[in-house]
């Protein structure tokens, strides 16, 4: 998925019309990852002033949510389960294939990809689960995650 | 005439190619020029059936399953369109021993009505809960709650009256009523199979909530790891909106109830009801120290009920069918069913309906198949991540509340995790405190530290480093952890440790298995 790169304008815009919800910070980051596809450091400034809460406030809820990020998604990415369900059908063994197929370690951090571990994507019943690129994938093998 | 041809559009069944299906039967009945409309509906649950075909005959609905892309043309051949023979045809979908022999409550429609259709949801019995609330007193309906003996569904168990009692005494100029679909734990699925199936049944039941204390606003907290689930309940509550089954007259009343999804991000905590508070107010989900409840002092400081999804979705059939009906059945004080899910290493995995006092035995066998790896079961972890590990000999054990918490577990949100022989409970151990390490809110030093030195103190009885002295070590952190959190997060994560060490003990001796 593309996305427009950061402008203060367009993240503006963004947060208009969330003016009048209660409690508005996750929402208001939530958007911006939406729309820029990361949380750039200028957001944090801007939603403090826009719904007069302070940085620090900002900050906390940025750091403290897993889906939140600061930096650009790379071009793929790829979550394997590896909560409980998913490991009684091997899912330590599917990571371990995706890592040597792929070169790459999961939870790592790399320019063109992302291999990181989730918890839970309800499909415990078609195990192991992953998401590749937003698309849920059941019964998951080293050739349907790395296709 | 056109047939009907039934295809699940449930993200679990896409996940193996129910969307490859449903375009190749209609691909294939433009080419053959026959007259098919494909209807997608919900899974019926039956996951290990998926892609669960079925098509509308004279004889009622006829399955064909598990259909794969590359099948669809051979059903043709065999005119399936007209119930003909096939290897994978089931027969009537109702007749299919593994449906047959649930008892559908909850999950009254799910699978079998177009999702987002009012009309089919009206047809097969949609409203008649609320229609029926909004002519009572809210006094009323909530006795009627009570009498049901309906107990929440995300793992706690509190009766949902007392709850809804609570918030109807509390005076106060707003009032709420939110709903926990923040389903994290792993081997459970209800919450999401039920919104993407039938998601006016969750509407009517949080409208049920709302007219009986007088509630205007509702929001669903519905995690992000579930998009099909969060557009399709967003499209149901534009179309119930439209309808007037929600907005400013609730179907012509005098009751205004108005109802948001609010996406979660990533924070398992956030499952625990005053951390989801906490994120719906748009805060770090950090929990908070009850008293205040709240149904006193809950979203924004107002009285909030606050109950899963399965809880709030049963609520319609209580009101349509009447307290008694439900409350005759289960056992002892878990009364009702239970949307039990069979998940992990399982033969035939899916959601078993049916009421409280069936064997676990009864679930993992007779309807669960055994294993998927044909290999012995060996462990089954019964309630989530916070849940216990039991061994083969509780297989007897009678599944409702008071029986799991007799054994030495918990029902939880009602998820069952089958492992077999390859399974390393010590490694399960290990990986339960390092959930809690990753997932801890933070405020509490047992949960948020103790995690951390008890996935450490765990490897070290797995490396054979001093193992009596560390299972004694681990077993005093567990008993901090228990006594020295606020919420379930770290005062239940022991009880998937100590169950382990306590039914799995060869797995702690030191000797690393491979």
């Amino acid at each position: 998925m593309s996305y427009p790169s950061w402008s203060i304008e367009e993240a503006t815009r963004v947060l208009s019309p969330l003016k009048d919800v209660q409690g508005p910070v996750l929402i208001a980051l939530q958007s911006i990852q939406e729309r820029f596809g990361y949380v750039h450091d200028e957001a944090v400034a801007l939603v403090a002033e826009t719904f007069n809460v302070s940085r620090a406030d900002v900050h906390g809820v940025l750091t403290y949510y897993h889906d939140l990020r600061t930096t650009p998604a790379p071009a793929r990415c790829i979550q394997i389960c590896v909560a409980e369900a998913c490991q009684s059908v091997g899912s330590r063994d599917l990571v371990a294939a995706v890592e040597k197929k792929l070169g790459k370690l999961i939870d790592e951090t790399y320019a063109d990809i992302e291999i990181k571990s989730a918890y839970c994507f309800g499909n415990c019943a078609l195990g192991p689960s992953a998401m590749v690129d937003g698309e849920l994938v059941g019964r998951a093998n080293v050739e349907k995650v790395t296709a | 005439m056109s047939v009907v041809v039934y295809i699940p559009n449930d993200s679990a069944a896409v996940s193996i190619g129910a969307d490859q299906v449903a375009a190749l039967v209609a691909q294939e009945a433009v080419k053959r020029s026959l007259d098919v409309t494909v209807v997608r509906n919900g899974t019926r649950g039956a996951l290990w059936l998926e892609t669960l075909v079925e098509v509308v005959t004279p004889q009622g609905r006829i399955a064909y399953g598990p259909v794969q892309p590359g099948d669809v043309s051979s059903l043709f051949d065999a005119d399936f369109l007209h119930g003909g023979a096939h290897p994978l045809a089931l027969g009537e979908t109702e007749a299919i021993s593994w449906f047959a022999g649930q008892d559908r409550v909850t999950y009254k429609r799910v699978g079998i009505i177009d999702p987002l259709s009012l009309n089919d949801y009206e047809s097969h019995g949609g409203l008649t809960g609320l229609r029926k609330a909004i002519a009572q007193s809210g006094a009323d309906i909530v006795a009627e709650v009570t009498a049901s003996g309906l107990r929440g569904r995300g793992g706690a168990g509190f009766p949902a009256g007392i709850k809804w009692k609570t918030v109807l005494d509390a005076e106060a100029d707003q009032k709420y009523v939110c709903c926990n679909a923040d389903e994290g734990d792993s081997g459970t699925f209800a919450d999401r199979i039920l919104i993407e199936a039938d998601p006016f049944t969750l509407i009517e039941g949080m409208t049920i909530a709302a007219v009986a204390v007088g509630a205007t606003q509702g929001f669903v907290y519905l995690r992000s790891e579930y998009p099909t689930a969060i557009k399709r309940l967003r499209d149901a509550i534009d179309i119930a909106t439209s309808a007037g089954v929600l907005g400013s007259s609730v179907l012509g009343s005098s009751h205004a109830f108005n109802l948001e999804v609010r996406v979660g991000a990533g924070s398992y905590v956030c499952g625990e009801e005053t951390a989801m508070l906490e994120s719906l107010e748009g805060k770090r989900g950090v929990i908070r120290s009850k008293p205040p409840l709240p149904a006193i002092a809950g979203l924004f400081g107002k009285p909030t009920i606050i109950n899963n999804v399965l809880t709030l979705a049963s609520v319609p059939a209580i009101l349509a069918d009447g307290a008694a009906a439900y409350a005759a059945r289960g056992t002892g004080r878990s009364l009702g069913t239970q949307v039990f899910q069979l998940a992990g290493n399982i033969a035939r995995g899916g959601i078993i309906e049916t009421a409280f006092g069936v064997t676990l035995e009864t679930l993992v066998k007779t309807f669960g198949g055994g294993t998927l790896s044909g290999k012995p079961l060996r462990a089954i972890q019964i309630g989530g991540p916070l849940g216990a590990y039991f061994n083969t000999s509780h297989l007897g054990v009678s599944m409702d509340y008071e029986s799991l918490a007799a054994a030495g577990g918990m029902l939880g949100h009602g998820g069952v995790v089958l492992f077999d022989d390859a399974v390393d409970l010590a490694q399960q151990a290990k990986f339960a405190m390092e959930f809690c390490a990753l997932e801890s809110c933070g405020k509490c030093t047992p949960c948020r530290l103790g995690s951390t030195r008890g996935a450490e103190t765990i490897e070290k009885i797995i490396s054979g480093v001093d193992v009596p002295a560390n299972k004694l070590l681990l077993l005093d952190l567990c008993e901090v952890m228990t006594d020295g959190s606020l919420c379930a997060m770290g005062g239940l994560t022991p009880l998937p440790v100590k169950s382990a060490m306590n039914n799995f003990p060869e797995d702690f001796t030191g000797g690393a298995k491979k």
